[in-house]
Protein backbone atom coordinates (compact mmCIF):
# COMPACT_ATOMS: atom_id res chain seq x y z
CA UNK A 1 0.00 0.00 0.00
CA UNK A 2 1.18 3.99 -0.20
CA UNK A 3 1.62 5.62 3.33
CA UNK A 4 2.69 8.49 4.60
CA UNK A 5 6.31 8.03 6.24
CA UNK A 6 8.38 10.21 8.60
CA UNK A 7 11.91 10.56 7.42
CA UNK A 8 13.45 13.28 9.62
CA UNK A 9 12.96 17.03 10.32
CA UNK A 10 10.82 18.41 7.50
CA UNK A 11 11.16 15.28 5.62
CA UNK A 12 7.99 13.34 4.80
CA UNK A 13 7.42 11.02 2.01
CA UNK A 14 4.72 8.48 0.29
CA UNK A 15 6.63 5.35 0.40
CA UNK A 16 5.23 1.95 -0.80
CA UNK A 17 4.76 -0.52 2.21
CA UNK A 18 3.72 -4.00 3.23
CA UNK A 19 -0.18 -3.72 3.99
CA UNK A 20 -0.88 -4.34 6.91
CA UNK A 21 -2.81 -7.55 8.36
CA UNK A 22 -4.99 -9.00 11.14
CA UNK A 23 -2.81 -9.73 14.32
CA UNK A 24 -4.84 -10.11 17.33
CA UNK A 25 -8.08 -11.19 17.55
CA UNK A 26 -9.76 -7.74 18.49
CA UNK A 27 -7.95 -6.42 15.32
CA UNK A 28 -9.66 -4.85 11.66
CA UNK A 29 -8.50 -3.56 8.87
CA UNK A 30 -9.90 -0.21 7.67
CA UNK A 31 -9.35 1.08 3.75
CA UNK A 32 -8.98 4.73 4.55
CA UNK A 33 -11.06 7.14 2.71
CA UNK A 34 -10.29 10.21 4.58
CA UNK A 35 -7.68 11.21 6.85
CA UNK A 36 -6.36 14.63 8.25
CA UNK A 37 -3.29 16.69 9.03
CA UNK A 38 -3.51 18.08 12.80
CA UNK A 39 -1.90 20.73 14.19
CA UNK A 40 -0.02 18.20 16.59
CA UNK A 41 1.66 16.36 13.15
CA UNK A 42 3.28 19.75 12.73
CA UNK A 43 5.04 18.90 16.14
CA UNK A 44 6.57 15.85 14.78
CA UNK A 45 7.21 17.55 11.32
CA UNK A 46 8.99 19.86 13.41
CA UNK A 47 11.31 17.25 14.99
CA UNK A 48 9.94 18.29 18.69
CA UNK A 49 8.68 15.11 19.65
CA UNK A 50 11.41 11.84 20.26
CA UNK A 51 11.11 8.75 19.77
CA UNK A 52 10.27 9.06 16.06
CA UNK A 53 12.25 6.40 13.43
CA UNK A 54 12.47 6.71 9.86
CA UNK A 55 9.55 4.82 8.39
CA UNK A 56 7.03 5.44 10.86
CA UNK A 57 3.46 6.15 9.17
CA UNK A 58 1.77 9.12 10.55
CA UNK A 59 -1.72 10.15 11.02
CA UNK A 60 -4.13 9.66 13.93
CA UNK A 61 -7.49 11.59 12.26
CA UNK A 62 -8.96 8.82 10.06
CA UNK A 63 -11.94 7.23 8.77
CA UNK A 64 -12.44 4.51 6.46
CA UNK A 65 -14.50 1.16 5.21
CA UNK A 66 -14.03 -2.04 7.51
CA UNK A 67 -12.74 -4.70 4.93
CA UNK A 68 -11.50 -7.09 7.42
CA UNK A 69 -12.23 -8.22 10.70
CA UNK A 70 -10.36 -10.57 13.20
CA UNK A 71 -12.91 -13.02 15.10
CA UNK A 72 -13.07 -11.02 18.52
CA UNK A 73 -14.23 -7.64 16.45
CA UNK A 74 -17.60 -6.54 16.63
CA UNK A 75 -17.31 -4.94 13.31
CA UNK A 76 -18.65 -5.86 9.98
CA UNK A 77 -17.02 -5.76 6.69
CA UNK A 78 -18.63 -3.03 4.75
CA UNK A 79 -19.53 -0.45 8.02
CA UNK A 80 -18.21 3.06 7.76
CA UNK A 81 -16.25 4.08 10.85
CA UNK A 82 -14.38 6.41 12.71
CA UNK A 83 -11.40 5.43 14.64
CA UNK A 84 -10.12 7.47 17.70
CA UNK A 85 -7.03 8.49 17.58
CA UNK A 86 -6.48 6.79 21.54
CA UNK A 87 -5.77 3.37 21.43
CA UNK A 88 -7.97 1.72 24.59
CA UNK A 89 -8.13 -1.90 25.37
CA UNK A 90 -11.85 -1.20 26.79
CA UNK A 91 -11.60 -3.79 29.63
CA UNK A 92 -8.74 -1.71 32.11
CA UNK A 93 -9.84 0.07 35.49
CA UNK A 94 -8.94 3.16 33.46
CA UNK A 95 -11.03 2.34 30.58
CA UNK A 96 -13.60 1.11 33.18
CA UNK A 97 -13.91 5.09 34.07
CA UNK A 98 -13.59 6.09 30.60
CA UNK A 99 -10.42 7.28 31.17
CA UNK A 100 -9.79 5.71 27.51
CA UNK A 101 -6.86 7.88 26.99
CA UNK A 102 -5.33 6.46 30.19
CA UNK A 103 -5.71 3.02 29.11
CA UNK A 104 -3.04 1.09 30.65
CA UNK A 105 -3.26 -1.89 27.53
CA UNK A 106 -3.09 0.10 24.89
CA UNK A 107 0.49 0.76 24.58
CA UNK A 108 2.74 -2.46 23.96
CA UNK A 109 4.84 -3.46 27.07
CA UNK A 110 8.33 -2.73 25.95
CA UNK A 111 6.94 0.84 24.41
CA UNK A 112 5.96 1.42 28.22
CA UNK A 113 9.47 1.64 29.25
CA UNK A 114 9.88 5.23 27.96
CA UNK A 115 6.71 6.67 29.25
CA UNK A 116 7.40 4.73 32.42
CA UNK A 117 10.65 6.61 33.00
CA UNK A 118 9.61 10.05 31.75
CA UNK A 119 6.29 10.67 33.54
CA UNK A 120 6.34 7.97 36.43
CA UNK A 121 3.74 6.48 34.52
CA UNK A 122 3.49 4.84 31.04
CA UNK A 123 1.33 6.62 28.67
CA UNK A 124 -1.58 4.41 25.91
CA UNK A 125 -1.37 3.83 22.53
CA UNK A 126 -1.69 6.64 20.24
CA UNK A 127 -1.76 5.64 16.26
CA UNK A 128 0.93 7.11 14.04
CA UNK A 129 2.80 9.27 16.78
CA UNK A 130 5.99 8.66 17.74
CA UNK A 131 7.53 5.35 20.06
CA UNK A 132 6.68 6.93 23.15
CA UNK A 133 3.24 6.30 22.10
CA UNK A 134 3.43 2.62 21.06
CA UNK A 135 4.95 3.04 17.34
CA UNK A 136 1.57 2.18 15.57
CA UNK A 137 1.28 2.77 12.02
CA UNK A 138 -0.91 5.84 11.29
CA UNK A 139 -3.86 6.58 9.28
CA UNK A 140 -2.24 8.77 6.62
CA UNK A 141 -2.50 5.36 4.53
CA UNK A 142 -4.53 3.69 2.33
CA UNK A 143 -4.81 1.05 5.19
CA UNK A 144 -3.89 0.14 8.55
CA UNK A 145 -4.81 -1.89 11.30
CA UNK A 146 -6.82 -0.90 14.25
CA UNK A 147 -6.44 -2.99 17.66
CA UNK A 148 -9.07 -3.17 19.96
CA UNK A 149 -11.70 -2.21 17.16
CA UNK A 150 -14.52 -3.88 19.61
CA UNK A 151 -13.93 -0.84 21.30
CA UNK A 152 -12.69 2.25 19.73
CA UNK A 153 -14.08 2.85 15.91
CA UNK A 154 -18.08 4.38 15.80
CA UNK A 155 -20.19 3.20 12.91
CA UNK A 156 -21.25 6.01 11.27
CA UNK A 157 -24.91 6.33 9.69
CA UNK A 158 -25.98 6.00 6.65
CA UNK A 159 -26.40 9.85 4.54
CA UNK A 160 -23.49 11.49 6.62
CA UNK A 161 -20.40 13.04 4.71
CA UNK A 162 -17.04 12.09 5.45
CA UNK A 163 -15.87 15.43 5.82
CA UNK A 164 -19.38 15.87 8.51
CA UNK A 165 -17.74 13.06 10.82
CA UNK A 166 -13.87 12.41 10.17
CA UNK A 167 -12.84 15.51 13.03
CA UNK A 168 -14.74 12.73 15.65
CA UNK A 169 -11.39 10.90 15.49
CA UNK A 170 -9.58 13.50 17.34
CA UNK A 171 -10.25 17.26 16.82
CA UNK A 172 -14.23 17.67 18.01
CA UNK A 173 -13.80 15.49 21.53
CA UNK A 174 -10.33 17.03 22.30
CA UNK A 175 -12.25 20.80 21.87
CA UNK A 176 -15.15 19.24 23.40
CA UNK A 177 -13.28 17.64 26.52
CA UNK A 178 -11.38 21.68 27.14
CA UNK A 179 -14.35 23.17 27.28
CA UNK A 180 -15.27 20.29 29.22
CA UNK A 181 -12.32 20.53 31.62
CA UNK A 182 -12.66 24.18 31.99
CA UNK A 183 -15.75 23.03 34.14
CA UNK A 184 -17.94 26.25 32.45
CA UNK A 185 -20.81 27.84 34.45
CA UNK A 186 -23.64 29.76 32.72
CA UNK A 187 -22.85 33.40 32.41
CA UNK A 188 -18.72 32.75 32.29
CA UNK A 189 -16.30 34.44 30.33
CA UNK A 190 -13.86 32.02 28.58
CA UNK A 191 -10.96 32.77 27.19
CA UNK A 192 -8.84 30.51 24.40
CA UNK A 193 -5.53 30.73 23.40
CA UNK A 194 -4.93 29.92 19.91
CA UNK A 195 -7.57 29.25 17.12
CA UNK A 196 -6.61 26.17 15.37
CA UNK A 197 -8.82 23.35 14.91
CA UNK A 198 -9.20 22.59 18.61
CA UNK A 199 -9.44 26.53 19.84
CA UNK A 200 -12.46 26.88 17.23
CA UNK A 201 -14.25 23.45 18.78
CA UNK A 202 -13.33 24.51 21.85
CA UNK A 203 -15.03 27.97 21.46
CA UNK A 204 -18.08 26.11 19.85
CA UNK A 205 -18.05 23.75 23.20
CA UNK A 206 -18.11 26.63 25.21
CA UNK A 207 -20.40 28.41 24.08
CA UNK A 208 -22.76 25.00 24.17
CA UNK A 209 -22.13 24.74 27.85
CA UNK A 210 -23.58 27.90 28.87
CA UNK A 211 -20.71 30.55 28.91
CA UNK A 212 -21.80 34.13 27.95
CA UNK A 213 -18.77 34.90 26.23
CA UNK A 214 -15.43 33.03 25.10
CA UNK A 215 -12.42 35.59 23.84
CA UNK A 216 -10.73 34.08 21.10
CA UNK A 217 -6.56 35.16 21.24
CA UNK A 218 -4.51 34.18 17.60
CA UNK A 219 -2.70 36.00 15.40
CA UNK A 220 -3.82 35.04 12.36
CA UNK A 221 -6.72 36.65 10.86
CA UNK A 222 -8.18 33.96 9.02
CA UNK A 223 -8.38 32.05 12.32
CA UNK A 224 -9.69 34.87 14.14
CA UNK A 225 -12.31 35.45 11.39
CA UNK A 226 -13.85 32.11 11.92
CA UNK A 227 -13.97 32.36 15.93
CA UNK A 228 -15.85 35.48 15.50
CA UNK A 229 -18.62 33.31 13.16
CA UNK A 230 -19.20 31.56 15.74
CA UNK A 231 -20.02 34.43 18.35
CA UNK A 232 -16.54 34.91 19.83
CA UNK A 233 -14.84 38.41 20.58
CA UNK A 234 -11.12 38.28 19.50
CA UNK A 235 -7.65 39.37 20.64
CA UNK A 236 -4.89 39.34 17.95
CA UNK A 237 -2.28 39.39 19.87
CA UNK A 238 0.20 40.99 17.44
CA UNK A 239 -2.60 44.12 17.72
CA UNK A 240 -3.43 44.47 21.28
CA UNK A 241 -1.44 43.50 24.47
CA UNK A 242 -3.09 40.31 25.48
CA UNK A 243 -3.41 40.83 29.23
CA UNK A 244 -4.23 44.24 29.57
CA UNK A 245 -6.93 43.57 27.13
CA UNK A 246 -8.49 40.59 28.22
CA UNK A 247 -8.54 42.37 31.85
CA UNK A 248 -10.49 45.65 30.33
CA UNK A 249 -12.71 43.19 28.68
CA UNK A 250 -13.50 41.71 31.90
CA UNK A 251 -13.48 44.67 33.80
CA UNK A 252 -10.73 44.28 35.71
CA UNK A 253 -11.34 40.92 37.06
CA UNK A 254 -10.17 38.04 34.15
CA UNK A 255 -11.57 35.56 32.86
CA UNK A 256 -13.46 33.10 34.58
CA UNK A 257 -11.51 30.11 32.60
CA UNK A 258 -8.75 30.16 30.81
CA UNK A 259 -7.56 27.19 27.77
CA UNK A 260 -4.47 27.01 26.04
CA UNK A 261 -5.10 25.17 22.63
CA UNK A 262 -1.33 26.09 21.81
CA UNK A 263 0.87 23.92 22.86
CA UNK A 264 4.07 23.13 22.61
CA UNK A 265 4.95 25.23 19.29
CA UNK A 266 3.27 28.63 20.14
CA UNK A 267 4.40 31.40 17.93
CA UNK A 268 5.19 35.27 18.79
CA UNK A 269 8.53 37.17 19.70
CA UNK A 270 7.80 37.66 23.52
CA UNK A 271 11.06 37.43 25.41
CA UNK A 272 10.66 34.34 27.68
CA UNK A 273 9.73 32.29 24.26
CA UNK A 274 12.86 33.86 22.17
CA UNK A 275 14.64 32.08 25.62
CA UNK A 276 12.40 28.64 24.88
CA UNK A 277 13.64 28.67 21.48
CA UNK A 278 17.03 29.20 22.41
CA UNK A 279 16.72 26.67 24.97
CA UNK A 280 14.66 24.20 22.78
CA UNK A 281 17.36 24.28 20.10
CA UNK A 282 20.01 23.22 22.78
CA UNK A 283 18.21 20.89 24.21
CA UNK A 284 18.33 22.69 27.75
CA UNK A 285 14.34 22.85 27.89
CA UNK A 286 12.19 21.09 25.40
CA UNK A 287 8.80 22.75 25.33
CA UNK A 288 8.17 26.10 24.77
CA UNK A 289 4.99 27.53 27.10
CA UNK A 290 4.19 30.97 26.37
CA UNK A 291 0.48 30.54 26.06
CA UNK A 292 0.06 28.47 29.29
CA UNK A 293 1.88 31.10 31.13
CA UNK A 294 0.13 33.93 29.86
CA UNK A 295 -3.41 32.01 30.44
CA UNK A 296 -2.23 31.18 33.90
CA UNK A 297 -1.86 34.91 34.75
CA UNK A 298 -4.76 36.30 33.09
CA UNK A 299 -7.16 33.86 34.38
CA UNK A 300 -9.08 35.13 37.29
CA UNK A 301 -8.88 34.23 41.13
CA UNK A 302 -10.67 30.99 41.91
CA UNK A 303 -10.38 29.77 38.17
CA UNK A 304 -10.08 27.26 35.67
CA UNK A 305 -7.23 26.56 33.47
CA UNK A 306 -7.85 23.84 30.92
CA UNK A 307 -5.08 22.76 28.63
CA UNK A 308 -5.88 20.70 25.84
CA UNK A 309 -2.32 21.53 24.07
CA UNK A 310 0.40 18.81 23.25
CA UNK A 311 3.13 19.44 25.89
CA UNK A 312 5.85 16.56 26.51
CA UNK A 313 8.74 17.13 28.35
CA UNK A 314 10.29 19.81 31.57
CA UNK A 315 9.45 23.37 31.34
CA UNK A 316 10.86 26.13 33.83
CA UNK A 317 9.38 29.44 34.45
CA UNK A 318 5.92 28.08 35.08
CA UNK A 319 3.71 30.35 37.03
CA UNK A 320 3.60 28.09 40.13
CA UNK A 321 3.32 30.67 42.42
CA UNK A 322 0.29 32.63 40.54
CA UNK A 323 -1.92 28.99 40.20
CA UNK A 324 -1.58 28.83 43.99
CA UNK A 325 -1.90 32.49 45.48
CA UNK A 326 -4.94 32.75 42.96
CA UNK A 327 -6.53 29.42 43.48
CA UNK A 328 -6.48 28.29 39.93
CA UNK A 329 -7.63 24.90 39.16
CA UNK A 330 -6.01 22.87 36.14
CA UNK A 331 -7.03 20.33 33.92
CA UNK A 332 -5.35 18.55 31.35
CA UNK A 333 -4.75 15.37 28.79
CA UNK A 334 -4.94 13.48 26.06
CA UNK A 335 -8.64 13.36 24.74
CA UNK A 336 -10.72 10.24 26.11
CA UNK A 337 -11.93 9.97 22.61
CA UNK A 338 -14.47 7.04 22.99
CA UNK A 339 -16.03 8.73 26.06
CA UNK A 340 -17.47 11.73 23.46
CA UNK A 341 -17.61 10.06 20.24
CA UNK A 342 -21.27 9.15 20.49
CA UNK A 343 -22.89 12.48 21.96
CA UNK A 344 -21.36 14.68 19.92
CA UNK A 345 -22.19 12.53 16.65
CA UNK A 346 -25.62 13.20 17.99
CA UNK A 347 -24.37 16.61 18.33
CA UNK A 348 -23.24 16.59 14.16
CA UNK A 349 -26.48 14.71 13.39
CA UNK A 350 -28.54 17.36 15.27
CA UNK A 351 -26.49 20.18 13.60
CA UNK A 352 -25.35 21.52 16.78
CA UNK A 353 -22.14 22.03 15.97
CA UNK A 354 -20.50 22.90 13.22
CA UNK A 355 -17.50 20.81 11.89
CA UNK A 356 -17.08 21.17 8.09
CA UNK A 357 -16.54 24.89 7.85
CA UNK A 358 -12.36 24.17 9.22
CA UNK A 359 -11.71 22.43 6.09
CA UNK A 360 -9.98 24.63 3.78
CA UNK A 361 -7.72 22.13 1.11
CA UNK A 362 -8.83 18.51 0.12
CA UNK A 363 -6.25 16.50 -1.67
CA UNK A 364 -4.36 12.93 -2.38
CA UNK A 365 -2.45 11.05 -0.11
CA UNK A 366 0.05 11.00 -2.77
CA UNK A 367 0.23 15.18 -2.37
CA UNK A 368 0.89 14.61 1.35
CA UNK A 369 4.29 15.76 1.38
CA UNK A 370 2.88 19.22 0.01
CA UNK A 371 0.03 19.17 2.39
CA UNK A 372 2.29 19.42 5.43
CA UNK A 373 4.39 22.04 4.09
CA UNK A 374 1.19 24.73 3.17
CA UNK A 375 -0.43 23.53 6.97
CA UNK A 376 3.40 24.39 8.20
CA UNK A 377 4.19 27.41 6.34
CA UNK A 378 1.01 29.29 6.12
CA UNK A 379 -1.25 28.33 9.03
CA UNK A 380 -3.77 31.74 8.06
CA UNK A 381 -5.04 30.10 5.01
CA UNK A 382 -4.28 26.60 5.60
CA UNK A 383 -6.86 25.97 8.41
CA UNK A 384 -6.84 21.91 7.69
CA UNK A 385 -6.17 20.12 5.04
CA UNK A 386 -8.14 16.35 4.24
CA UNK A 387 -6.45 13.67 2.61
CA UNK A 388 -8.26 11.53 0.57
CA UNK A 389 -6.14 8.39 -0.68
CA UNK A 390 -8.65 7.74 -3.36
CA UNK A 391 -8.19 11.21 -5.01
CA UNK A 392 -5.82 11.47 -7.88
CA UNK A 393 -2.31 13.26 -7.25
CA UNK A 394 -2.05 16.68 -7.92
CA UNK A 395 -5.88 17.66 -7.79
CA UNK A 396 -5.72 19.97 -4.57
CA UNK A 397 -9.30 21.45 -4.49
CA UNK A 398 -9.63 24.73 -2.35
CA UNK A 399 -12.72 24.06 -0.23
CA UNK A 400 -14.75 27.49 -0.79
CA UNK B 1 20.24 -4.24 66.41
CA UNK B 2 19.56 -2.16 63.64
CA UNK B 3 15.69 -0.34 63.83
CA UNK B 4 13.62 -2.55 61.83
CA UNK B 5 12.70 -1.49 58.37
CA UNK B 6 10.13 0.58 57.18
CA UNK B 7 6.82 -0.58 55.74
CA UNK B 8 7.81 -0.95 51.85
CA UNK B 9 8.30 -3.56 49.96
CA UNK B 10 12.44 -5.12 50.29
CA UNK B 11 12.64 -4.66 46.60
CA UNK B 12 12.63 -0.49 46.84
CA UNK B 13 15.20 -0.50 49.90
CA UNK B 14 17.73 2.35 48.61
CA UNK B 15 20.54 0.58 50.54
CA UNK B 16 22.78 -2.43 48.64
CA UNK B 17 22.16 -4.81 51.02
CA UNK B 18 20.48 -6.88 49.23
CA UNK B 19 21.02 -10.08 51.00
CA UNK B 20 19.21 -8.52 54.38
CA UNK B 21 16.15 -7.28 52.16
CA UNK B 22 16.03 -11.19 50.76
CA UNK B 23 16.75 -12.36 53.85
CA UNK B 24 12.67 -11.24 54.81
CA UNK B 25 11.93 -13.57 51.94
CA UNK B 26 13.27 -16.51 54.00
CA UNK B 27 14.02 -19.04 50.81
CA UNK B 28 15.99 -15.98 49.33
CA UNK B 29 20.14 -16.27 48.14
CA UNK B 30 21.30 -14.67 45.15
CA UNK B 31 22.69 -11.03 44.73
CA UNK B 32 19.54 -9.31 42.61
CA UNK B 33 16.44 -8.41 43.43
CA UNK B 34 13.83 -8.00 41.92
CA UNK B 35 9.95 -6.99 43.26
CA UNK B 36 7.52 -5.73 40.91
CA UNK B 37 3.59 -5.40 41.45
CA UNK B 38 0.75 -4.75 38.95
CA UNK B 39 -3.28 -4.84 39.61
CA UNK B 40 -5.32 -6.66 36.94
CA UNK B 41 -8.61 -6.20 36.58
CA UNK B 42 -9.52 -9.75 37.13
CA UNK B 43 -10.60 -12.09 39.74
CA UNK B 44 -7.82 -13.93 41.81
CA UNK B 45 -8.63 -16.84 41.38
CA UNK B 46 -8.50 -17.05 37.58
CA UNK B 47 -5.02 -15.40 37.37
CA UNK B 48 -3.45 -17.54 39.88
CA UNK B 49 -4.95 -20.70 37.76
CA UNK B 50 -3.83 -19.14 34.42
CA UNK B 51 0.16 -18.90 36.48
CA UNK B 52 0.07 -21.99 38.02
CA UNK B 53 0.10 -24.00 34.74
CA UNK B 54 3.60 -23.59 33.75
CA UNK B 55 2.94 -24.32 30.29
CA UNK B 56 0.97 -20.76 30.19
CA UNK B 57 4.10 -18.77 30.92
CA UNK B 58 6.04 -18.49 27.69
CA UNK B 59 2.82 -16.66 25.91
CA UNK B 60 3.57 -13.80 28.12
CA UNK B 61 7.45 -14.27 28.91
CA UNK B 62 9.37 -13.29 25.98
CA UNK B 63 12.53 -14.73 27.04
CA UNK B 64 11.10 -18.03 28.04
CA UNK B 65 11.40 -20.38 25.17
CA UNK B 66 9.49 -23.41 26.73
CA UNK B 67 8.87 -25.01 30.33
CA UNK B 68 8.29 -28.60 30.91
CA UNK B 69 6.16 -29.94 33.37
CA UNK B 70 7.95 -32.33 34.60
CA UNK B 71 5.32 -33.14 37.61
CA UNK B 72 2.80 -30.89 39.71
CA UNK B 73 5.92 -29.16 41.90
CA UNK B 74 8.65 -29.85 39.04
CA UNK B 75 9.56 -28.25 36.01
CA UNK B 76 12.03 -27.58 33.72
CA UNK B 77 12.86 -24.14 32.10
CA UNK B 78 14.34 -23.29 28.98
CA UNK B 79 15.33 -19.32 28.79
CA UNK B 80 16.95 -17.00 25.89
CA UNK B 81 19.88 -15.43 27.14
CA UNK B 82 22.56 -12.85 25.18
CA UNK B 83 24.06 -13.74 22.46
CA UNK B 84 21.79 -16.25 21.01
CA UNK B 85 22.58 -18.72 24.48
CA UNK B 86 19.59 -20.28 26.61
CA UNK B 87 19.92 -21.36 29.89
CA UNK B 88 18.28 -23.64 31.61
CA UNK B 89 16.91 -25.16 34.76
CA UNK B 90 14.81 -27.50 37.06
CA UNK B 91 12.67 -25.48 39.53
CA UNK B 92 10.41 -26.72 42.57
CA UNK B 93 7.60 -25.15 44.20
CA UNK B 94 8.61 -24.65 47.82
CA UNK B 95 4.97 -23.30 49.11
CA UNK B 96 1.92 -22.84 47.52
CA UNK B 97 -1.49 -21.29 48.91
CA UNK B 98 -3.90 -21.85 46.30
CA UNK B 99 -5.75 -19.08 45.08
CA UNK B 100 -2.77 -17.01 46.52
CA UNK B 101 0.50 -17.69 46.43
CA UNK B 102 3.26 -19.43 45.02
CA UNK B 103 7.19 -19.67 46.24
CA UNK B 104 9.34 -21.13 43.68
CA UNK B 105 13.18 -22.29 43.72
CA UNK B 106 15.56 -23.55 41.30
CA UNK B 107 17.93 -27.22 41.89
CA UNK B 108 20.89 -28.03 42.12
CA UNK B 109 23.07 -27.37 39.30
CA UNK B 110 20.83 -24.39 37.45
CA UNK B 111 22.71 -22.03 34.60
CA UNK B 112 21.30 -19.14 36.68
CA UNK B 113 20.52 -19.58 40.58
CA UNK B 114 16.99 -18.27 41.71
CA UNK B 115 14.31 -18.08 43.82
CA UNK B 116 10.88 -16.71 44.48
CA UNK B 117 7.64 -15.45 44.78
CA UNK B 118 4.25 -14.62 42.96
CA UNK B 119 1.54 -13.53 45.47
CA UNK B 120 -2.30 -12.62 44.58
CA UNK B 121 -4.34 -10.07 46.79
CA UNK B 122 -7.85 -8.92 46.03
CA UNK B 123 -7.79 -5.21 45.21
CA UNK B 124 -11.41 -4.57 45.58
CA UNK B 125 -13.12 -3.14 42.37
CA UNK B 126 -9.58 -2.69 40.60
CA UNK B 127 -9.33 -6.50 40.58
CA UNK B 128 -5.79 -8.33 41.91
CA UNK B 129 -2.54 -6.94 42.21
CA UNK B 130 -0.10 -9.35 41.56
CA UNK B 131 3.78 -9.22 43.21
CA UNK B 132 6.59 -11.14 41.89
CA UNK B 133 9.83 -11.22 43.82
CA UNK B 134 12.81 -13.11 42.08
CA UNK B 135 16.17 -13.46 43.60
CA UNK B 136 19.08 -14.59 41.26
CA UNK B 137 23.10 -14.75 40.51
CA UNK B 138 23.87 -13.15 37.34
CA UNK B 139 25.83 -16.04 34.95
CA UNK B 140 29.07 -14.39 34.82
CA UNK B 141 28.42 -12.04 37.92
CA UNK B 142 27.88 -8.61 37.16
CA UNK B 143 29.62 -8.73 33.64
CA UNK B 144 27.54 -10.42 32.42
CA UNK B 145 24.53 -8.26 33.94
CA UNK B 146 26.02 -5.90 31.85
CA UNK B 147 25.85 -8.09 28.89
CA UNK B 148 22.10 -8.73 29.69
CA UNK B 149 20.82 -5.10 29.85
CA UNK B 150 23.18 -4.72 26.52
CA UNK B 151 20.91 -6.96 25.29
CA UNK B 152 17.49 -5.83 26.71
CA UNK B 153 17.17 -9.55 28.34
CA UNK B 154 18.33 -7.80 31.84
CA UNK B 155 15.95 -9.63 33.91
CA UNK B 156 14.55 -6.62 35.95
CA UNK B 157 13.36 -4.95 32.93
CA UNK B 158 12.09 -8.08 31.47
CA UNK B 159 10.08 -8.90 34.71
CA UNK B 160 8.17 -5.29 34.27
CA UNK B 161 7.42 -6.00 30.67
CA UNK B 162 6.30 -9.80 31.20
CA UNK B 163 4.00 -8.65 33.53
CA UNK B 164 2.63 -5.80 31.67
CA UNK B 165 2.14 -8.59 29.11
CA UNK B 166 0.24 -10.79 31.42
CA UNK B 167 -1.92 -7.70 32.69
CA UNK B 168 -2.70 -7.25 28.75
CA UNK B 169 -3.53 -10.82 28.54
CA UNK B 170 -5.56 -11.04 31.76
CA UNK B 171 -7.40 -7.89 30.76
CA UNK B 172 -7.71 -7.94 26.89
CA UNK B 173 -7.20 -11.50 25.83
CA UNK B 174 -4.33 -10.40 23.49
CA UNK B 175 -1.12 -9.26 23.75
CA UNK B 176 -0.65 -5.52 22.51
CA UNK B 177 1.65 -5.12 19.20
CA UNK B 178 2.08 -2.42 17.00
CA UNK B 179 3.30 -4.24 14.47
CA UNK B 180 0.97 -4.63 10.95
CA UNK B 181 2.70 -7.34 8.98
CA UNK B 182 2.86 -10.87 10.72
CA UNK B 183 6.46 -10.73 9.87
CA UNK B 184 7.43 -8.23 11.73
CA UNK B 185 5.26 -9.40 14.67
CA UNK B 186 7.81 -12.60 14.47
CA UNK B 187 10.60 -10.55 14.02
CA UNK B 188 9.63 -8.97 17.41
CA UNK B 189 9.25 -12.00 19.18
CA UNK B 190 12.63 -13.53 17.88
Amino acid sequence: MRALAWHGKHDVRVDTVDDPEILNPRDAIIKITSTAICGSDLHLYDGYIPTMRAGDILGHEFMGEVVETGPKSTLVKGQRVVVPFTIACGSCYHCGKHQYSACDNGNPADNQDIGQELYGQPMSGLFGYSHLTGGYAGGQAEYVRVPFSDVGPIVIPDGLEDDEVLFLSDILPTGWQAAENADIEPGDTVAVWGCGPVGLFAVQSAFLMGAARVIAIDHFPRRLELAKRFGAETINFEESKTYEALMEMTGGIGPDAVIDAVGLEAHGFFVDNVIDQIKASTFLGTDRIHSIRQAIVACRKGGRVSMPAVYGGFVDKFPLGALMEKGLTLKTGQTSVQHYMPGLLNAIVEGKIDTTFLISHRMALEDAPKGYKMFHDNQNEATKIVLKPGLAPETALAAE
Amino acid sequence: MTMARDDAPPATAKDDDVRAAAASLGEGTGEQLIGRSVTINRPRAELFAYWRDFANLPSFMENVERIDTLSPARSHWVVRAPAGRTVEWDATITEEREGEFIAWASEEGADVPNSGTIAFRDAGDRGTIVTVTIVYDPPFGIIGKVIAKLFQREPAIQARRDLRRFKQLMETGEVATAAWTRKQLEEEKA
